[in-house]
């Protein structure tokens, strides 16, 4: 399974919840919700249509538990969003067992343009879940700490 | 939260008895009002705490509690390591030393008189805040471990403030027991640049005026009369403290799975005191604390480089400084027996009474200065620690106002140029880099504080003393 977002299906979400954020992502398979959810959590910082693909970062996670490997996945953007001040649009994701293989596509902020809302500070283990809905949907899906 | 469930102690203390694998009752402070708006995810979350080993008396939650991770928002619960008792990260969360420093000015509101707007701009200017945004200051690897085991002390030593700032600092400035080595590189690299930044979401500067005194006495001793002004300074242990909860909440997570330590919610992840990885959180997380203490220090610092351009008739004394987010070892009596127990306090202040021989000085016979903030349109308060919290709630109060509505839901409602016009028609200046922030973080997205506060105040956790609004804020 490669690549991200079909378009007819995948689709994320924002939940509330009271002080933070949760996030959600649906897709066809898990990277496709993953990736739902990682475009999710960029709307909490700015709008992700406005990140241009400008540089493209590489890395790999690894986790027999797909809801620590979800944790792990968005810890690792978030970190990448803190040290090298980036936000990201595009992603393409390949999960092969445990491990996932990510590209992730973005820019340096521009406060200017993006007018970034809020620094993520997290992903949490609060409502973490990554799961086949009832319709074969996958989701996936946590708060965040912001 | 349906009130039935509970049994009424008092007027604003509700106890929910031990049940099931509870150890300890909940009991939450706050009146029926209070009470009654929690999410019941805040009963939920304090009985879980209840339920991990170690823990003495009750699981609390103060009148601003709100549904957290693992621990309620406004939860305090106390572990002894001689009854197996645990450290957890999700009892301390991500922000960890998250806190309120309040500065005096020794000027009166009429001094600021034609000025706020560019005191307003100058501070902007000066104090990096927001999203992206770094400090001008950056550590190398020798520098941020003396950082981590100095705190405010480090920062005083290197020049940012007067050594008398360090009185008035919880712990002097510098907590005890910091293990920089337990630090992780990623850590590291998350604040190598991020020393003297504000950071985004409701963190804040704020210059505000005091506007009405509830507690002469506590008033007088804290140097506070109507119509002074002061500086607060809402912030945290920025980057290096959010990878710190980050790393430790997996990995106690993971241990917790292995040795077969029941965790009623796996965000509660926790690690007994006395183990490695307990020892180790420790060190880290006192790190974080003294990261927290050496970036509200720098803050301060450069605050006072701008008054001194503007202003230069003020003289920036600390009132104090209190962290939010903490788990921190502590004397307390319990069943009329002195004890070393570690108190995790989440989103909830220290609050020592008259007496405690951790306070300075001059305010040991009124009691420990508790600095709750409010939302950039209403008021701050300043509370005094009371004898009687001591055997309340380990000596801890409310933090702040908790939020009202989802920031989605406020974008929804308010446009952040509207609110910036609306606080500057009432005088108060608002800089950010973000309107998108500002309208996140507009003042009715908030519950009112005074009723917290108010609450706070009627169950005996800490007592008002003067209540304080913002002229200038500069959010992040």
């Amino acid at each position: 399974m490669d690549i991200g977002p079909s378009p007819r299906l995948a689709h994320w979400e924002h939940f509330p919840h009271a002080a933070d954020m949760g996030i959600r992502g649906y897709g066809a398979t898990p990277a496709e919700a993953f990736t739902a959810a990682a475009l999710a959590m960029t709307a909490i910082v700015t709008e992700p249509a406005g990140v241009r693909p400008a540089q493209r970062v590489e890395f790999e996670c690894a986790a027999a538990d797909p809801e620590f490997l979800f944790y792990d996945f968005l810890n690792a953007l978030i970190y990448r969003m803190a040290v090298d001040g980036l936000l990201f649009g595009r992603f393409a994701l390949h999960l092969d067992g445990p491990r996932l293989a990510v590209q992730a596509w973005g820019e340096p902020v521009d406060v200017a343009r993006h007018q970034p809302a809020v620094e993520i500070k997290g992903a949490t283990f609060t409502e973490l879940a990554v799961r086949r809905a009832d319709d074969g949907q996958w989701l996936a899906q946590c708060v965040l700490d912001i | 939260m349906d009130l039935n469930r509970f049994e009424r102690l008092s007027d604003t203390a509700w106890r929910l008895p031990a049940s099931g694998r509870m150890r300890v009752p909940v009991v939450i402070y706050g009146t029926a009002a209070l009470v009654a708006d929690m999410d019941d995810k805040v009963a939920e979350q304090a009985a879980n705490v209840a339920q991990l080993p170690g823990i003495v008396q009750a699981s609390y939650a103060m009148p601003d509690a709100h549904w957290g991770y693992g621990f309620p928002i406004g939860g305090v619960a106390a572990f002894d390591p001689e009854e197996g008792g645990v450290v957890s990260a999700g009892g301390v969360g991500f922000d960890v030393s998250c806190g309120v420093r309040t500065l005096h000015t020794g000027l009166d509101l009429p001094d600021f008189d034609g000025l706020r707007a560019e005191l307003a701009d100058a501070l902007f200017a000066t104090v990096p805040a927001g999203v992206g945004s770094t400090g001008a200051i950056h550590l190398h690897d020798r520098q941020l471990t003396a950082m981590l085991a100095g705190g405010a002390r480090w920062a005083v030593a290197e020049g940012y403030g007067e050594r008398a700032d360090l009185e008035r600092i919880e712990e002097r400035g510098c907590v005890a027991g910091a293990d920089p080595e337990a630090i992780s590189e990623h850590a590291r690299k998350r604040q190598r640049h991020a020393m003297g930044t504000l950071g985004s979401g409701n963190h804040y500067l704020e210059v505000q005026h005091v506007v009405e005194i509830f507690d002469p006495v506590a008033a007088a001793a804290f140097g506070l009369s109507r119509g002074r002004v002061l500086i607060s300074i809402h912030c945290g242990s920025r980057g290096l403290g959010h990878q710190v909860g980050t790393e430790f909440l997996r990995e106690m997570a993971v241990e917790a799975g292995r040795t077969g330590l029941y965790l009623p919610d796996r965000e509660l992840a926790c690690a007994p005191i006395r183990s490695g990885l307990g020892q180790r959180y420790l060190g880290a997380m006192r790190s974080a604390i003294n990261c927290a203490l050496a970036n509200r220090q720098i803050i301060t610092h450069l605050t006072r480089g701008v008054f001194a351009d503007v202003l230069p008739e003020a003289r920036l004394e600390l009132l104090y400084d209190v962290s939010h987010n903490t788990c921190k070892t502590e004397q307390h009596r319990v069943d009329g027996q002195q004890r070393e127990l570690y108190v995790h306090r989440k989103g909830a202040t220290r609050a020592f009474g008259p007496g405690h021989p951790d306070l300075p000085p001059e305010f040991a016979a009124v009691g420990q200065p508790v600095l709750i903030g409010g939302s950039m349109g209403t008021s701050s308060y300043i509370l005094v620690g009371t004898r009687a919290g001591e055997a309340l709630s380990f000596s801890s109060a409310c933090h702040g106002a908790g939020r009202a509505m989802s920031r989605h839901a406020a974008t929804r409602q308010w446009k952040g140029r509207a609110v910036v016009d609306e606080l500057a028609a009432r005088g108060i200046e608002v800089r950010s880099p973000s309107l998108r922030g500002i309208a996140e973080e507009a003042p009715g997205a908030y519950k009112d504080v005074t009723e917290v506060v108010t609450a706070t105040h009627q169950a005996g956790l800490a007592r008002m003393v003067a209540r304080v609004e913002p002229v200038v804020c500069v959010k992040g």
